[in-house]
């Protein structure tokens, strides 16, 4: 769901619906009922490609401690502007 | 909404901080959003844990983060929590019928439009629990099944009738009431999943109340007739009300697990006495009153004293001998046989299309 | 100038409309459709709002919109018959919103365009309603139509029963706006594999007269039973 313009899509829930175009009128009579958002994405949950916890470790620590990705890493000198 | 009462062996308590201590202040809907700023913010919180799946388990739950549908959890963790939630969705779903039975008569348009709006969120929040039961590895259909054939429970405060209009209003200030106060807790539940579908469902169900508490403020400043029939709905719906927090805490069979699994955090009887605590002031405010001739003030214990439900007629509502415990059932079931041929049609159509059209597109 | 019977019809058709909707609710074939159909209920609930406030204010004898809905007889209701025909089942609901929403739809572009700054203001919002419940019946039409061999029975079965009262909505000023509504209808039949019934023959009304079926009777007493038992009382 983008929930406004100039908003990402943001994962909101769940549902059933047997085809797609019933998945997309049931996605908005379900999740926009206080006018939740402008824009939906469906998907298949099938279609869905997920790393699993088991992975967790050796997909995400080896960003750990590369720090020098961080603009905090780095120290401006005195006086220096717009940086 | 959704209370307590389904299960006759009652998740009752171990001695728990103080309801009103941990919530000093705040208001329902306050602390709603408090369980979802905790929520994000423990999300940044790092677990310290081994790699033993147990122990990772614990330490997640220990640092007051949540569990995700992928992570290892134990059998009885995900077990408890399968049959919590589906009997939560179930609650939602039978729910929907003794305040349905209003719609069509609703007094003013302005009612039928507010009900109507009501009722269908409680579909929608059936389907949220659903969809959160369903990340656990069950079926909706497997869900249904066990409800329609009676497996599963429902909240008994639902197998009573609404017999006038300001049953509806009762519905809304005293069910209601009850429910939110044994949903914000769950706000704050171990169970990723399940944590979000109740800070969305708490958020939506904030106006539930409030309606309740309008319809029977106006039925009991209108006719003698309006207010008669206001105080018949509270005098009925009170005592059904107090037993939607399940059995006493002494009757507690095993909830001492799903405490340090932090799927519930307070017990049967303090919920309870918050909620009385609640309605009092309301009530005053209302110009109703309360059936408990016991019901006063209580300096020493800073609550009030009341007199407790009957439990017997809890266990009986439970066991299936309540008012309406048949009529909700059959209702239910034969929505569902009457919509199998439209169910179908939808099958055979999308299957029909997806052999039309080249894979992919 | 509006007439008041000509600004009834539209409210009392919405109103109507909603009452038969609300019935679905907690026995819909999904639950997913459960909210759907409120969704679509309370659409037409609050155009019928705003439709029968404006006909009083027209009428000008200090009757509001509970005034209008509860206390008017069947005689004094100005919509047409088919939107009180009872729903024995969904394949008749959807043909009925079918071919409602398509009308509805476009007399509410009509009207948007149209003179009465009052009306048109409420018909700008419903058209859009109203286009989203023509896309809702049509999506249903079509799976029925072309699901199973029952739900292609069921549903041409309501197609067939419901056609002559559609012949009704185009009386008088709107016989031109039936082309139109036979190309929206026809589209969809077809699509869902089902055989547009013949014109001629047998075309009820009355509706619009006060002279409704019998069914009206019986949902207006449903509807006004409590309003009617606490004469002058605030709800």
């Amino acid at each position: 769901m983008r929930p406004r313009r100039g908003l990402a899509h943001t994962h909101v829930g769940s549902l059933h619906a047997p085809d797609a175009e019933l998945a997309l009128r049931n996605a908005r009579d379900l999740y926009t009922r206080r006018q939740e958002g402008v824009s939906i994405w469906v998907v298949p949950a099938a279609s869905i490609v997920a790393s699993s916890p088991d992975e967790k470790d050796a997909f995400f620590d080896p960003a750990a401690d590369k720090v020098y990705r961080h603009p905090t890493f780095y120290e401006v000198p005195e006086g220096a502007g717009h940086i | 909404m959704y209370g307590n009462d389904f299960a006759a062996t009652g998740d009752a308590g171990v001695p728990a901080s103080d309801v009103a201590a941990t919530s000093a202040g705040r208001t329902l809907l306050e602390q709603v959003e408090d369980a979802e700023r905790e929520l994000r913010s423990a999300s940044e919180r790092s677990v310290v844990g081994d790699d033993r799946l147990q122990d990772y388990f614990d330490a997640v739950i220990n640092a007051d983060q949540k569990i995700e549908p992928r992570d290892w959890m134990p059998d009885p963790y995900r077990l408890g929590l399968i049959r919590q939630i589906a009997q939560h969705a179930h609650s939602e779903i039978i729910g929907m019928q003794p305040e349905g039975n209003w719609i069509s008569r609703a007094p003013s348009l302005k009612r039928k439009a507010i009900l109507l709006a009501k009722v269908q969120d409680e579909a929608g929040h059936g389907l949220y629990l659903y969809a959160a039961a369903e990340t656990l590895g069950v079926s909706r259909s497997d869900l249904v099944d066990q409800l329609l054939t009676g497996r599963q429970k429902y909240s008994s405060i639902f197998n009573y009738p609404t017999l006038t209009w300001a049953d509806v209003g009762t519905i809304g200030w005293l069910v209601d009431g009850a429910a939110i106060v044994n949903q914000v807790p769950l706000c704050r539940c171990s169970y990723g999943p399940y944590a979000r579908a109740m800070i969305r469902i708490c958020k939506e169900e904030s106006f539930h109340q409030r309606q309740g508490f309008e319809i029977l403020h106006t039925l009991a400043h209108g006719t003698p007739a309006q207010r008669a029939m206001a105080q018949d709905a509270v005098n009925r719906w009170w005592y059904p009300s107090l037993a939607m927090f399940g059995p006493p805490d002494t009757a507690s069979t095993h909830s001492e697990q799903s405490m340090t699994w932090k799927i519930k955090r307070f017990s049967n009887d303090e919920l309870r006495q918050r909620f009385v605590d609640m309605c009092v002031q309301q009530a005053t405010v209302l110009g109703l009153s309360l059936p408990d001739p016991d019901l006063r003030w209580n300096a020493e214990r800073d609550h009030y004293d009341f007199t407790q439900p009957d439990f017997h007629e809890l266990m009986r509502v439970i066991s299936g001998d309540g008012p309406c415990n048949r009529q909700r059932l059959e209702h239910r079931r034969r929505a569902h046989e009457e919509g199998a041929w439209v169910r179908e049609a939808a099958a055979a159509y999308a299957a029909k299309r997806a052999a039309r059209e080249p894979a992919g597109v | 100038m509006t007439s008041v019977d000509y600004v009834l019809g539209l409210g009392d058709d919405a109103l109507v409309a909603a009452q038969r909707l609300a019935q679905w609710c907690a026995r819909a074939p999904e639950l997913e459709e459960d909210v759907a159909l409120a969704n679509i209920a309370l659409d037409q609930l609050g155009a019928a709002r705003l439709l029968l406030t404006y006909a009083g204010e027209l009428e000008g004898a200090g009757r509001d919109e509970d005034a209008l809905a509860y206390l008017r007889g069947d005689r004094e209701y100005r919509n047409c018959l088919l939107v009180e025909l009872p729903e024995p089942d969904f394949a008749v609901t959807m043909a009925k919103l079918l071919f409602l929403s398509a009308y509805q739809k476009l007399r509410y572009e009509w009207l948007a365009a149209a003179g009465d700054e009052r009306l048109s203001a409420v018909a700008d919002k419903a058209r859009k309603e109203s286009a989203y419940h023509l896309d809702h019946a049509s999506l249903w039409t079509v799976r029925l139509g072309d699901g199973t061999p029952e739900s292609h029975r069921r549903m041409q079965d309501a197609v067939d029963r419901l056609w002559p009262y559609t012949h009704e909505l185009f009386e008088g000023d709107h016989a031109a706006l039936r082309p139109q509504w036979l190309s929206l209808v026809t589209a969809v039949l077809d699509e869902a594999t089902l055989t547009r019934p013949a014109d001629g023959g047998w075309a009820p009304g009355g509706g619009r007269q006060g002279l409704h079926t019998e069914h009206l009777s019986y949902l207006l007493a449903e509807l006004q039973v409590l309003h009617r038992a606490h004469p002058g009382a605030r709800w």
